[in-house]
């Protein structure tokens, strides 16, 4: 049974260790925060924290994530950075339908953490993985800047 | 409150037909409850209508007789009603409306209960302002009852309502059971604009909170005990069916638990996704593509191009001797346009949770169109309507997919088969390949020039599927669909025009359907293509050359002079940037369009690279869009539909071959990335008129502004979408 952190908090999940994280978050561990968009990562919805790295969920399985820490939308708001990433999100209404939204946040969350000041340009790298059909980019670029200039970082 | 001049609205049987007892099982945005919860009944709720309730506790409850799926309606239809109401949005609960289109339909919509064609503010401006002041009214009465006082005396306001003379105060929660008892005022009156506090402001969206932090409920998200998950597979050739399969590669897995089948798809039911994705992929299916399986885009459009040619088209506008002052000018110019298939590609996959019994049938979706969802849900059941529950939830993007129930028809239709509650959901690549697509169309124009290069007559001929003819057979009169001529003529005043149509269908079982825009979007392309065209024929600037087409009275005018100041449309257009390739090209296009009660202008700027990669660098938009709700929902809903409007000038097409899409993901069904989007820039021109609709304008004109940007860039002019500069 792959056992990791999830969340802050160990868990044994029992599913077969090639499963994408995906559905064994969503439809084991009951989290449905973290979206399914693709299945191939093109779009970027499935992002979650692996060890604070970001990753697509739908190609990482689960065995990839056995003794690190997973961290997903439901809890990332817990941590400085994430806090201030989604209270720019609520400051610039980013959102539109939202589909898409817990994978740009999770993207800004891990940029942020690497990167407190970043560019326009590091921004496009960083997010470019993250596809938003609703067409709410101005909107995200702007967050990350306010999100960035009201600090977050610890 | 000012008392100046208000106007006043009868209040009609339709708004105040009283809810029923049985409540819509609502989901709360603002509480982001993770599962669909019964609303808790009240010892004695106040309802009014069928938007409000108020209970003993004082909580507001509001039914959202539109759908939420990102264009932010949840927040406009909450502030219409809050603002006569007189209750603090902060407070407000939002529930979806249940299939009842005789309470929610939209009187904008031909009575329908449908979200689309940007109408949602059009039709709820007066509703949903005369639901909030009836229902404060009454607890206004109620609390002068009370204290023994003229109601004229007394005001309402965050939920409280208040007597001048004494001070005294009581909220409306203390009110519900008194009110509940008075009679509904006959006529009410509303705000004038100038009293509004909320309507006009800038509002911080209230779906926002839970959107950010994982707790928002779209249809995909429904958990429900004792549930499994089906992956579906529907025969890739459209019409086709489903011949034959060993189930046995998928029964053997793990956590697979069935098979089912209809005439056309099939369905592995498993404990969880990956199962079931996992045994679909397993099988090895065997389909009978049937009559389809031929089919090819070129075919599609060779068809198209034959009804150009066809003598019995449906006459849309006919005005002026449009044959004769053809024959007689002395310059004509002539152009073919093609427009492709596109896919809605909404980031929510298709899915929809049906619990089946004998007794009901209880379906969780998203749907922009709940009473068809209800229909759907039927035929494939075979209850009655009362039996079936429909259970709506955010849409995680419609741009027009969800306003079909093929998807609804198909899980109940597999339901049939199965036990307890079952979660069907779409693969991306059944998405992309069994959505329904708008259509492909081929437009020709004619048009009669004088010496001047102005225009004495024009006209259009739109050849394509007629969605109208499918889903409202009834609006579909004489052969004309009017949604597929919609602004075939543009907002301009021509001396003579004709504008007509000829349907012809793409093949037997690929039906087509709304995509963001409508109408306006295939035609603002080939209209404003085709004027830029005849712009650059006379020798003048594409606005100077608009400018003098439009009325003299068109709010256009005031939108294009607009524009064109802030884009500095006369200044040169700076060289590339650094990052682009020597020899790269800029360029600078027009376009307009008056369409969903708004009108609007923009201007792109694009970046042609020697490799043929288009860049849209910049667009300006002007809109004067009537009175305005929210005002950053406007800005919101501008940018982004510019956005999704600039991938399908610049990639968007689904092709067939063999009677089946070609496009299975992103990587072949390309969307704009946030590397690639444009910096935006949204004037609003302040208007008193009645407002009209935002959420799909943008798309409509951007496309063709970027169009013209590309043939000012590159002197070559594409007739044909998406772009390729060759």
């Amino acid at each position: 049974m792959p056992q990791f952190e999830l969340n802050g908090r160990p868990v044994d999940l029992a599913v077969v260790p090639d499963m994408p994280l995906l559905w064994a978050l969503r439809d084991v561990a009951g989290l449905t925060g973290t979206k399914f968009g693709c299945g191939l990562a093109l779009c970027g919805a499935c992002t979650v924290h692996l060890d604070g790295e970001p990753v697509r969920a739908c190609q990482t399985p689960v065995s990839a994530a056995v003794g690190k820490r997973v961290t997903t939308i439901e809890a990332v708001g817990a941590t400085p950075v994430g806090q201030a990433v989604q209270q720019a999100w609520i400051a610039e209404s980013v959102v539109q339908c939202g589909y898409c939204q817990s994978g740009q946040i999770m993207s800004a969350c891990a940029l942020l953490s690497q990167v407190p000041q970043p560019t326009d340009a590091q921004i496009d790298a960083a997010m470019s993985g993250n596809l938003c059909r609703c067409g709410t980019y101005s909107r995200i670029r702007i967050a990350i800047h306010r999100a960035a200039s009201t600090g977050g970082t610890p | 409150m000012s008392v100046a001049s208000p106007t006043t609205s009868t209040v009609s049987r339709r708004v105040f037909l009283v809810a029923g007892s049985a409540l819509a099982i609502g989901v709360s945005v603002q509480a982001g409850l993770s599962n669909p919860v019964q609303a808790a009944p009240s010892s004695s709720p106040f309802e009014p209508n069928a938007f409000i309730r108020i209970d003993a506790d004082g909580a507001v409850t509001l039914t959202m007789a539109r759908v939420e799926m990102g264009q932010g309606i949840y927040t406009a239809l909450s502030m219409l009603i809050a603002e006569e109401l007189e209750v603090p949005l902060s407070r407000v609960r939002l529930q979806h409306a249940p299939p009842d289109a005789a309470r929610y339909g939209n009187p904008r919509a031909g009575g329908g209960q449908i979200t689309g064609g940007s109408n949602s503010i059009m039709g709820a401006w007066e509703p949903m302002r005369t639901a909030g002041a009836a229902a404060r009214a009454m607890l206004v009465s109620a609390a002068a009852q009370e204290w023994g006082v003229a109601a004229a005396e007394c005001t309402a306001r965050d939920g409280v309502v208040h007597h001048a003379g004494s001070g005294r105060q009581l909220g409306y929660g203390h009110l519900t059971r008194s009110a509940a008892r008075l009679p509904l005022p006959q006529q009410v009156a509303l705000k004038p604009a100038g009293a509004f506090r909320l309507i006009g402001k800038p509002v911080p969206r209230l779906d926002a909170p839970p959107k950010v932090n994982g707790s928002a409920v779209y249809g995909i998200d429904v958990r429900l005990p004792g549930m499994r998950f089906a992956a579906v597979a529907t025969c890739p050739v459209f019409g086709g069916t489903l011949k034959a399969v060993d189930e046995q590669p998928a029964l053997a897995l793990p956590g697979v638990r069935q098979v089912v089948r209809t005439a056309r798809a099939l369905a592995v039911v498993a404990d969880h996704t990956w199962a079931a994705r996992q045994g679909l992929a397993a099988l090895t299916i065997e389909w009978d593509g049937g009559a389809g399986a031929g089919v090819s885009t070129a075919q599609i459009r060779q068809a198209l191009e034959q009804g150009l040619e066809r003598q019995d088209a449906a006459v849309a506008v006919s005005q002026g001797d449009v044959p004769a002052l053809l024959t007689a000018a002395p310059r004509r110019h002539s152009a073919v346009y093609h427009s492709p298939f596109l896919a809605h590609a909404a980031m929510e996959p298709l899915n929809c949770t049906v619990h089946l019994q004998p007794g009901g049938c209880d379906v969780w979706v998203g749907t922009q169109a709940p009473v068809r969802a209800r229909d759907a849900a039927m035929r494939a059941s075979g209850l009655a309507a009362e039996k079936i529950r429909i259970h709506n939830h955010l849409i995680g993007g419609g741009f027009g997919r969800r306003l079909e129930a093929d998807y609804v028809e198909q899980s109940v239709a597999l339901a049939r088969h199965i036990e307890g509650p079952v979660q069907f959901i779409w693969s991306r690549e059944e998405d992309i390949q069994h959505d329904i697509p708008r259509p492909m169309y081929a437009d020709q124009f004619h048009a009669a020039i004088d010496a001047q290069g102005r225009p004495l007559a024009l006209s259009h001929r739109v050849v394509g599927s007629s969605i109208l003819a499918r889903v409202a057979p009834g609006a579909f009169r004489n052969g004309l669909d009017a949604d597929a001529v919609e602004a075939g003529l543009g907002p301009y005043a021509w001396p003579a025009a004709r504008l007509d149509y000829v349907r012809q269908e793409p093949m037997d079982g690929l039906a087509t359907g709304w995509w963001r825009g409508v109408g306006p979007t295939h035609n603002c392309f080939v209209v404003e293509s085709f004027v830029d065209e005849l712009a650059v024929l006379a020798g003048q600037d594409p606005v100077a050359y608009r400018l003098a087409l439009l009325p003299a009275t068109s709010r256009m005018r005031a939108v294009l002079e607009q524009v064109a100041q802030q884009a500095q449309w006369r200044a040169p257009l700076r060289p590339p940037a650094g990052t682009s390739e020597p020899g790269a090209r800029r360029g600078r296009g027009v376009a307009v369009l008056a369409a969903f009660g708004s009108f609007m202008a923009q201007v792109a700027e694009v970046t042609v690279q020697p490799s043929g990669d288009i860049r849209v660098d910049r667009v300006v938009c002007a809109v004067d869009c009537g009175m305005v709700v929210n005002p950053d929902t406007v800005q919101a809903q501008v940018d982004g539909s510019i956005q999704f409007g600039v991938t399908a000038a610049l990639w968007g097409e689904i092709t067939l071959q063999g009677g089946r899409v070609e496009q299975s993901n992103f990587h072949d069904y390309r969307l704009l990335r946030l590397s690639e989007a444009p910096r935006v820039d949204v004037l609003v021109l302040p208007s008193t008129q009645a407002p009209g609709g935002i959420g799909e304008p943008g798309t409509s004109a951007v496309i063709a502004a970027v169009a013209n940007a590309v043939a000012a860039a590159t002197g070559q002019r594409l007739r044909s979408l998406p772009l390729r500069v060759g």
